[in-house]
């Protein structure tokens, strides 16, 4: 079998089988990367999964853009973020379409409705942990601090969350560290 | 003749801004997909409108009911309702290849800079941000459900939710996809439809 191949599998399972975005497929990528394919050990991935927390962006795909590389180049690269974005990628994009296109019908507009609170509690929960981890890792003090700051920032002065978190990056990196 | 280039240059300033947007979400993007919400929402609603807040949540609701990476569901959505399957492409790639590069360079070259305590602190530091603006965006949408549905409904919606989401660890795509059906299949009456 070959090793494009191989690829593929391994990340088209995490990406059809991950509900809960991309950290949800975390332990299922570990489980084809290190279980099925033996490329990595549980070692050598959890350095990766350290690497890959600390930098921006989807871990989903940073994971698969990366065991890719290391397996098949460029091409592996490339098929290990195709495999995993494109399955859910083009669901969504069917799914959505059905609904736009009956976006003014009462029952549309009463299903858009009834998930709202829903979608507020999923977001809810997830500031919660954030804050939650916040606290465990760098204290009451800070955590409270750095929020209130941000939010008066961003709230009140209306600053562009990006200048927002680059300046938490910098404030971090001389007085967190 | 000319009219057609001036629609040419719209389409690319078009693709240069899906660029331009998921970009930043991907790299200000600091713990994974979800905490990329929050940026999703400033660009596709706030800068550019793509969106308006209504269809944001159906895209977010769609998003997190069906399987894999959330941030590149939105983004190659967005980048395909915007500008067609190049933008889909556009979005998807500005969203993940920067940081995959950035992933590969450190990872081959210097594998030690995960020890390091200021990429530590700086890791720290940006966490609480995100709480912020997931709570800013948590705020919004009770205050929108309140106005469509009222404060009771809203309110039991929020508890259920909430018991079944964090304490009997049910997915939330469950409950959303059974929201769905239930509003699909109860028959609507005349009072709702004006309401």
């Amino acid at each position: 079998m070959s090793i494009y191949w191989e690829i593929f599998i391994a990340f088209f399972i995490p990406g059809i089988v991950g509900y809960g975005g991309g950290p949800a497929s975390i332990p299922l990528v570990e489980n084809e990367v290190v279980d099925r394919f033996g490329w990595m050990s549980v070692q050598d991935f959890s350095e990766m999964l350290a690497m890959a927390n600390a930098l921006p962006g989807p871990i989903a795909t940073k994971m698969a853009g990366y065991i890719g590389f290391e397996q098949g180049g460029v091409l592996g690269s490339f098929i290990g973020v195709l495999a995993v974005v494109t399955p859910s990628l083009i669901l969504i994009i069917a799914l959505l379409g059905l609904l736009m296109k009956y976006k003014d019908s009462p029952k549309v507009k009463k299903m858009t409705m009834l998930i709202r609170p829903t979608i507020a509690v999923l977001l809810g929960v997830m500031a919660f942990n954030f804050f939650q981890t916040a606290y465990i890792d760098s204290g009451a003090g800070q955590m409270i601090g750095i929020a209130v700051i941000s939010l008066i920032l961003m709230e009140r002065f209306r600053v562009h969350p990006a200048f927002v978190i680059l300046g938490s990056l910098v404030y971090g990196a001389l007085f967190l560290g | 003749m000319k009219k057609n280039k001036d629609k040419e240059g719209w389409r690319n300033l078009e693709q240069w801004h899906i660029f331009l947007a998921f970009i930043r979400v991907g790299m200000l993007g600091y713990g994974g997909g979800p905490s990329s919400i929050p940026l999703v929402q400033k660009e596709v609603v706030e800068k550019y409108k793509w969106m308006n807040d209504e269809e944001f949540a159906n895209v977010l609701a769609l998003g997190n009911s069906l399987p894999g990476p959330i941030a590149t569901k939105m983004a190659g959505y967005i980048g395909y309702r915007v500008a067609g399957i190049l933008g889909m492409f556009n979005a998807v790639l500005a969203v993940s290849v920067p940081t995959i590069l950035i992933m590969i360079s450190l990872l081959t070259f210097l594998s030690a800079a995960n020890n390091q305590p200021w990429v530590n602190g700086m890791t720290q530091a940006v966490v609480p941000v995100v709480g912020v603006m997931l709570a800013v965006l948590t705020y919004e949408f009770l205050k929108k459900a309140q106005g469509g549905l009222g404060w009771l409904t809203t309110t039991i919606l929020v508890v259920i939710s909430l018991v079944l989401i964090k304490w009997l660890g049910i997915h939330p795509g469950i409950i959303i996809t059974s929201l769905l059906l239930y509003a699909l299949l109860k028959p609507t009456t005349k009072k709702e439809v004006e309401s």
